[in-house]
C-alpha cells in the first residue's frame, strides 16, 4: 500500500484536530496546539505503519501537546487585558463562542478530554484510557458524566 | 444532538488556512518539509510544481492526473509533501515570464532525482538545446553516443521529470512533425510557436 501525501492528512483530519484542541484547551491555545500537533506528525510521519488509524494517532499528539501548552499557559506570568497578538482568531465565529467553551472550562479535565475524544475525535474508550491513564469504563463514565454537565450547563448559559 | 453541539466549536475555512500557512513555515523551518508543491495557470493548463530542498524536482501536467502524481512523489522521495507555494516562486514567476516571452532561460536550481541511468543523461542532454531550437529524436540519441537508441530517446523525453522547464518538447520528429509530448500535441505545439513567433 502507497504512502498518502501528508497534505492528504492535513485536508481530511485538520478540522476534527481543531475542534478537539478548541474543545480541551479554548479558542486561544487551540491554534498551538494544532500547530504543533501536526508539526510533529509530519516529523514522524514517514514512520507511521500503513495500517494505523491516523485520526487516533494524530489526537494521541494533540493530547500530549495540549498538555504541554496547558503546562506552559499555567507557567505564563501574570494574565493581562490585552489580548495575544492574533487578530484573525476574534474574526472567527467559531472562536467567539464563549458560552461553549466556558461550560467545557467547567468540567473536570479529564472530563473535558473524554467528552472531546469521544464526542468529536470519535475514539473508543479503550484507548482513550490509555491516553488519561485510567480503565476504558472510567473513560466512559467521564464523557457520560462531562456530557450531561455540559448540556446541563451551556444551556443554562443558553437561556441566561 | 451531541454533534450539533460540537459544531459550535467548528474548523472554520479562515482558521484551517491560517493554520495551513503556518504550518508551511514552520515545516521548511524544522527541514521536515521534504516535497512542497503548488499549482500554476499557464497557455498549456494548470501544471503542478514541486521541489525538494535542493531544487525543482517535478513539474506535472494536468493530463498526468496531479493526485497521482503527488502520490508518485510520496512514494519515491517523502510523503512528508504539503502545498507550500513559497519555495516554488521563483520557478512559478520563471515560467509566467516563459509564457509571457520574457524568458528564454530558466534559471532555478533543479533536483534531476527522478531521471535515473539513460534517461539522465537524456534529460542531462535537452538542457543543452536552446530556446527556439530544434533536435531530432536520432540527433539526441547520436549526441549521448547512443545513436540506435531513437526510440528510448523519445521514451526518455516522455518520462522527463520537469516537462516546460527541461525543454522535451524542443525535440522533434526527423520529418520535421511535432510528434508525442507528455502534456500532450497541442501542448508541444503552443510551446514550439510560442519560442518561434
Amino acid at each position: 500500500m502507497r504512502v498518502r501525501p501528508f497534505e492528504n492528512v492535513v485536508a481530511e483530519h485538520g478540522a476534527t484536530v481543531l475542534r478537539v484542541c478548541r474543545a480541551v484547551l479554548g479558542p486561544v491555545d487551540a491554534e498551538d496546539a494544532w500547530s504543533e500537533t501536526f508539526l510533529s506528525a509530519l516529523r514522524a510521519y514517514p514512520e507511521l505503519p500503513a495500517d494505523a488509524n491516523v485520526e487516533a494517532w494524530l489526537v494521541t499528539i494533540a493530547h500530549r501537546r495540549a498538555v504541554d501548552v496547558g503546562r506552559a499557559r499555567s507557567r505564563r506570568p501574570v494574565p493581562t487585558d490585552t489580548l495575544p497578538d492574533r487578530p484573525a482568531t476574534h474574526a472567527d465565529p467559531a472562536a467567539r463562542d464563549p458560552d461553549l467553551w466556558t461550560a467545557l472550562q467547567r468540567l473536570p479535565t479529564k472530563q473535558r478530554q473524554a467528552v472531546a475524544y469521544h464526542h468529536i475525535a470519535g475514539l473508543p474508550f479503550a484507548e482513550i484510557a490509555e491516553l488519561l491513564g485510567n480503565s476504558p469504563d472510567a473513560a466512559r463514565r467521564a464523557a457520560a458524566d462531562g456530557l450531561k454537565t455540559l448540556r446541563k450547563h451551556y444551556r443554562e448559559d443558553e437561556t441566561a | 444532538m451531541t454533534t450539533n453541539l460540537f459544531d459550535e466549536l467548528g474548523a472554520d475555512g479562515g482558521a484551517l488556512d491560517r493554520l495551513h500557512q503556518r504550518l508551511e513555515r514552520n515545516a521548511d523551518t524544522a527541514g521536515v518539509l521534504d516535497v512542497a508543491y503548488r499549482t500554476i495557470d499557464t497557455p498549456v493548463g494548470t501544471l503542478l510544481l514541486a521541489a525538494t530542498t535542493a531544487g525543482l524536482v517535478r513539474v506535472a501536467y494536468d493530463v498526468e492526473d496531479h493526485d497521482a502524481v503527488l502520490v508518485g512523489l510520496a512514494d519515491r522521495i517523502s510523503p512528508r509533501l504539503l502545498r507550500a507555494p513559497a519555495r516554488l516562486d521563483p520557478a512559478a514567476r520563471q515560467i509566467d515570464e516563459y509564457f509571457a516571452k520574457r524568458r528564454t532561460v530558466f534559471e532555478v536550481p533543479v533536483d534531476l532525482r527522478l531521471a535515473e541511468g539513460f534517461r539522465r543523461n537524456v534529460i542531462e542532454h535537452l538542457r543543452e538545446i536552446g530556446y527556439g531550437h530544434r533536435e531530432s529524436y536520432a540527433t539526441v540519441a547520436a549526441a549521448i553516443g547512443n545513436p540506435r537508441a531513437v526510440r528510448a530517446v523519445g521514451t526518455a523525453c516522455a518520462h522527463n521529470p520537469l516537462p516546460v522547464v527541461i525543454p522535451c518538447h524542443r525535440v522533434v520528429r526527423s520529418d520535421g512533425s511535432t510528434g508525442q509530448y507528455v502534456g500532450g500535441p497541442l501542448a508541444k505545439s503552443t510551446l514550439l510557436d510560442l519560442e518561434a513567433a
